[in-house]
């Protein structure tokens, strides 16, 4: 497959099979020059579209806030309402990746470790959240949830309201971090080696002891990561939130509302204000989870 | 190596039945909790959508997709998909072989800002589009000028919807292609193939999975992006809507049965994405562990 180039290529390739590092020795003493072709024009293109799509569009935000004076930057971003949607989607966010954690961390687990008939369906699903466009899952919550809906019936006889509340807000956040967290902790779960069970085991520890003790500090890095990606995704969602949540503001107003709200009010340096405010939190979220991919390699590569 | 399911006592001073499992009890307690959280966040809000849509029949289904608005929504959707699609897919082939085959300075900065878009809000993507080619906007005076209407219009949409779609082909290539090495494509070039050639015969087979990978979840996010192109689009009806959008005027007008009978063609796309995901990604693995 793939010609007479592709097959020839492979059985050269056996040939002279070195392993990375040693290649990369090779290279880096020698100094040789990396001979593929291509580097400009790849490279070229790469630059020009990031700028194009990315930089320039960014840089947009931070330029428009730089045109508020100081006290006006203030107003936009530290007003009552907009406190209050900073505390909502950001609280409610921090609850919703922490349940996430919790029930993400057993859902791997159950996943990974043990037999289940149709496992390989419930294991694809787990992407669903990925995978469904933001207003279709925006629309189901709210229907189930509403007084009358499927799940809502039976958390009305309680007094418990889940739709047009922060509690549906916790839950549409619930959904779309689902994810991450399984599927951050699934691959490190599959490669840990049961040889480090083993050994604690026959030292003498129980079930209980092994997991708090050997298992779960190699869980900790990716756990933290996929908890770092689901608040992510959970403090900038819009479509899966707007339809369950109240949206009213002081009350149950997310801060993306905030943003299109104060542009269809023509309030541009406000929205624009109130939008690097969540981006400095976005870069700020990134980083961190840059650090922890790192932290975990490096505790893998042990 | 015991495998889950087998010996659970323990006895300890027996070194050959090690205690590597949960007692029964407490495996049955796992999963009843994992498969009731797993089936109360996805299982019934996937079937939600399909009952939904055909409570009030098959006939009204059909009316509800076959409805002027709503096939003018089709089509706005298929276009922007149609043309990020294909733009995101030489970008990601593009930027994973200047990442992947190549060493220079900087390279984990660039990593990142290829990241972002993946890591912004939605709302904050389509801002940033008004920013610049809004009336207020840094070229607002140019295009109004030349009566180029870009924001409120299918133009906005597709850039918009090129912004949040950017990521996806490049973070799927990118490991992929960095795991393959430049061990084949450095044999070909000693064999004589030149650069296009190698890349055509040698490297593109090896990626193909992770190709149809990234263009599938590219193609999903491009389809269902709602919040972007909600800043961008006008909600002109008929004219700027694209499917989600429709689905939240259905919604909002209480029209819930044709609502759900628009949206649940996106959950069809949804699981198709996650049939083809799960194949890409199987046979992803397979290649890579076969290296």
């Amino acid at each position: 497959m793939g010609g007479r180039y592709a097959v020839l290529a492979r059985s050269t390739c056996d040939l002279v099979r070195v392993t990375e590092r040693e290649k990369h020795r090779m290279f880096n003493s020698a100094g040789k020059r990396n001979v593929l072709p291509g580097f400009g024009l790849t490279m070229g293109y790469t630059l020009l579209y990031v700028s194009l799509i990315v930089i320039i569009p960014l840089s947009a935000v931070f330029f428009k806030t730089a045109s508020l004076s100081w006290e006006g930057f203030v107003e936009a971003v530290g007003s009552a309402r907009v406190l209050a949607s900073y505390r909502l989607t950001f609280g409610i966010a921090l609850f919703a990746a922490l349940l996430n954690s919790v029930f993400g961390l057993l859902s791997a687990w159950v996943l990974v470790r043990y037999r289940l008939p149709g496992k390989r369906i419930v294991d694809a699903l787990v992407d669903l959240p990925f995978a469904l466009p933001t207003a279709v899952a925006g629309i189901t919550l709210a229907t189930l949830y509403a007084p009358s809906g499927w799940l809502g019936r039976f958390l009305t006889p309680f007094g418990i309201k889940v739709a047009y509340t922060p509690l549906g807000i916790l839950v549409a956040m619930t959904f779309i971090g689902l994810p991450f967290v399984v599927r951050t902790v699934q691959p490190v779960l599959e490669e840990l080696e049961t040889e480090l069970e083993e050994a604690a085991s026959c030292l003498g520890a129980s079930r209980l002891q092994t997991f708090t003790r050997v298992i779960f500090p190699v869980l900790l890095p990716p756990l933290l990561t996929g908890f770092a990606l689901a608040f992510a995704r959970a403090v900038g969602e819009y479509g899966s939130i707007i339809f369950i949540a109240g949206n009213m503001p002081m009350v149950s107003e997310i801060t993306p509302l905030l943003i299109i709200t104060k542009l269809e009010q023509f309030d541009y340096a406000g929205a624009t204000a109130i939008a690097s405010v969540m981006l400095a939190a976005s870069f700020l979220i990134l980083f961190v989870v840059n650090i922890l991919q790192w932290w975990s390699r490096r505790y893998s590569e042990k | 190596m015991h495998l889950p399911g087998g010996p659970t006592r323990n006895t300890k001073k027996n070194p050959a039945e090690l205690n590597l499992t949960e007692p029964a009890p407490v495996r049955w307690f796992l999963t009843a909790i994992a498969l009731a959280f797993l089936a109360l966040f996805l299982f019934v809000p996937l079937a939600a959508v399909f009952v939904q849509a055909l409570e009030k029949g098959t006939e009204a289904y059909l009316a509800a997709i076959a409805e002027p608005d709503a096939f003018a929504a089709v089509r706005l959707t298929l276009i922007a998909a149609a043309v990020s699609v294909p733009l995101n897919l030489v970008f990601g082939v593009a930027a994973s072989w200047a990442i992947a085959k190549f060493d220079f300075p900087g390279k984990s900065l660039l990593i990142t800002l290829i990241d972002i878009p993946f890591s912004v809000s939605p709302v904050i993507s389509g801002l940033i589009f008004v920013l610049l080619f809004g009336l207020q906007g840094w070229f607002g005076e140019w295009l109004s000028a030349n009566s180029i209407k870009i924001v409120f219009a299918v133009p906005g949409i597709i850039l918009a919807t090129v912004f949040v779609t950017f990521p996806f082909v490049a973070r799927e290539l990118i490991p992929l292609m960095q795991s393959q090495g430049r061990d084949e494509e450095e044999a070909a070039l000693v064999l004589g193939a030149g650069g296009l050639k190698s890349f055509l015969r040698v490297t593109l087979p090896n990626i193909k999975w992770g190709v149809l990978y990234g263009v599938i979840l590219c193609n999903a996010r491009a389809m269902g992006e709602f919040g972007a192109v909600s800043v961008v689009s006008g909600h002109i009806r008929g004219a700027t809507n694209t499917i989600p959008l429709h689905v939240e005027i259905l919604y909002n007008e209480y029209n819930f049965t044709a609502a759900f009978a628009v949206a649940s063609l996106l959950a069809l796309l949804a699981l198709v994405t996650l049939a083809v995901k799960s194949l890409a990604e199987w046979k992803v693995r397979q290649q890579i562990s076969a290296e």
